[in-house]
């Protein structure tokens, strides 16, 4: 167990390193762009010579890549370039908010994914059953951006029940509960879909097992079976498949946060990387991929805790 | 002595074909799927004789009152640009970057995955180790990256999504080759003496077939997705060429006034990717049948 968790964490790490390696040679790897970028077109070439030397860009890679590693190992997240501050100084404001939807919409698509997938997946090739597939692909091949402008056409311009954007800031007409409402939705349609086929397909392969037959021989009620009998078990496979959303999540925030005007991690590293604020987008991958490789250690822990039948040597 | 068996004559490579298609019958579901992919690809075809205006042409009159007209069947955008002859080309957009890309990765990802999967050892590890990283990548950030070093383009779009996509094919081929080296007719072949490649591209490969076909439609629709919403964050194509996605974030902002400059686009592109998606379902159903 322990061996395990060792191994993981070094492949955490090991992860981490090569990803930031690359995030910074795909940026840095060409320093004099940088500072013509800065300085614009009509500056001379020894004026960006100059400016490049000043900015340590003309010494080796690896050791800009080493200077830069320190830095963030020690909490220096650099300055950016697009906010004009301190990258530390809005990037934890920025996930914060994100945080917010994203556990929302998080803690909705489980519930309602395990409620819908066993309800499809009881009675297989049910009117119900049917019902819920068809329903489950046409939601998730809806694409993000698309399910905002329809609910916004409903919900904001034909009903006017909500915001059509949500800058979290209290002061107008619109609480930050109604704001929340379409970015969730969205971020909810979108994801739910895959989730409930994935335990629809588990709770079908359980439902075929002997001891359910067993427990309906029994006597039990039909009821009875699925609570007691199926879910937990039904449970165990799609686990993993729940906690991989979160990855997802990180990708649905970025467009559903440029839908809506949502202030948070997403619309930051898109703005930066628009902007080519290069500090600001190295440290927003870097953490996005940090709370990837996270959960999918997460993931496994939990699968082993699930189902005993899995060891991990 | 040669003993030749008597067995039923085997229709030709295209009749085999039309009677799989047929088969599709069976699964009403799969049947509209098919139905909205054929369209937006007669659609693309035909582009240039079913859109009504010049795509790029700005009509300033109608900026006066931009909504459905006679002339303008579905209005017209913020820059007085008709908006059914945008949504008919950008359909050639997304028809031509969508299975160029899905065709490349799946070359690349067959490829990598049947080695890794034959060969086992060192290289599979390779393969592995360098998969695993791409795919612990958020894929927008990759997109996100890729898009700001090179530049948007249609080029650039495709390469994007060749790079994330490539990963996951290489996952699904070369797991079933684990499964599929051990059959009989692999043994078989390789007491033929054939060479380790014809194995793999015509002793393996047409065996995994059934689940890749479901895979590569599926993953149409999510290019498709992909390329939108590249499009809507300002990484797509540059202007002032139609896309889907570039024409709902022209448009978004004008939301409350006008809807129908971000509606009907958005209904083009979720048509497309549902088609795609209810196509892949009915063609997984009916092979699960038999």
């Amino acid at each position: 167990m322990l061996a395990f968790l060792g191994k993981r964490f070094l492949s955490l790490i090991f992860t981490m390193l090569a990803v930031s390696a690359l995030v910074f040679a795909a940026f840095e790897f060409t320093p004099g762009q940088v500072a013509r970028k800065v300085l614009g077109p009509f500056a001379t070439q020894d004026q960006v010579d100059q400016l490049t030397e000043r900015m340590g860009l003309n010494r080796p890679v690896y050791e800009r890549y080493w200077e830069w590693l320190t830095n963030t190992a020690s909490g220096n997240l650099g300055t950016s370039t697009l906010y004009k501050t301190e990258v530390n100084n809005i990037i934890w404001d920025r996930l914060g908010n994100t945080l917010i939807l994203a556990a929302v919409a998080f803690a909705i698509i489980v519930v309602a994914s395990i409620f819908f997938g066993i309800a499809a997946g009881m009675r297989e090739g049910s009117k119900l059953d049917r019902a819920i597939s068809v329903a489950s692909i046409v939601t998730t091949s809806v694409p993000e951006f698309a399910s905002g402008v329809f609910l916004a056409s409903i919900f904001v311009i034909w009903l006017g029940v909500l915001p059509g954007t949500s800058p979290l800031e209290s002061s107008g007409q619109w609480s930050i509960a109604a704001q929340l409402v379409l970015p969730v939705s969205v971020m909810v349609l979108y994801d739910l879909g895959y989730v409930v086929r994935m335990v629809r397909a588990s709770m079908v392969e359980v439902m075929t097992k002997p001891y359910i037959r067993t427990a309906i021989l029994k006597g039990l009620s039909f009821r009875q079976v699925i609570l007691k009998h199926a879910l937990r078990n039904a449970m165990i496979a799609p686990f993993t498949v729940i906690l991989l959303q979160i990855n997802y999540l990180i990708t649905g925030v970025v467009v559903v946060e440029a839908v809506f005007a949502y202030p948070g991690f997403g619309r930051m590293l898109l703005e930066a990387a628009l902007a080519q604020d290069i500090a600001t987008v190295e440290a927003a991958s870097l953490f996005a991929v940090f709370v990837t490789v996270t959960t999918q250690i997460v993931g496994d822990l939990g699968y082993m805790y699930l189902n005993p039948r899995i060891r991990f040597a | 002595m040669t003993a030749t068996i008597a067995r039923p004559a085997r229709p030709n490579f295209a009749r085999r074909t039309w009677m799989r298609v047929r088969l599709l019958k069976e699964s009403p579901i799969g049947m509209v799927g098919a139905f909205l992919v054929a369209f937006w690809v007669l659609v693309a075809v035909f582009a240039p004789w079913i859109a009504p205006h010049d795509p790029n042409e700005s009509n300033m009159d109608a900026l006066i009152d931009p909504t459905p007209t006679a002339v303008n069947w579905l209005g017209t955008d913020n820059q007085g640009r008709d908006i059914l002859s945008r949504i008919v080309w950008g359909s050639r957009t997304v028809l031509a970057v969508a299975p160029l890309a899905v065709l490349i990765a799946y070359t690349l990802g067959c490829l990598l995955g049947l080695i890794a999967g034959y060969y086992r050892g060192w290289i599979d590890q390779v393969i592995n180790r360098i998969s695993d990283i791409i795919l612990s990548f958020p894929a927008i950030i990759l997109y996100i990256i890729v898009i700001m070093r090179l530049g948007p383009s249609a080029m650039n779009v495709i390469m994007a999504v060749v790079f994330i996509a490539t990963p996951q094919i290489v996952r699904i081929v070369r797991g079933m080759t684990l499964e599929l080296r051990e059959q009989d007719y692999v043994s078989a072949a390789k007491m033929r003496g054939e060479t380790a490649f014809y194995i793999m591209l015509t002793e393996i490969l047409p065996n995994a077939r059934g689940p890749l076909i479901v895979d590569a439609c599926l993953r149409m629709g999510y290019t498709t997705i992909t390329i939108g919403v590249l499009g809507f964050l300002g990484l797509g194509l540059p202007p002032p060429d139609p896309d889907w996605g570039g024409m709902v974030k022209d448009t978004y902002a004008m939301m409350t006034i006008y809807p129908h400059m971000s509606l009907f686009p958005a209904i083009a592109i979720s048509s497309l990717v549902v088609g795609f998606s209810l196509l892949a379902d009915g063609i997984r159903e009916i092979s699960l049948r038999d």
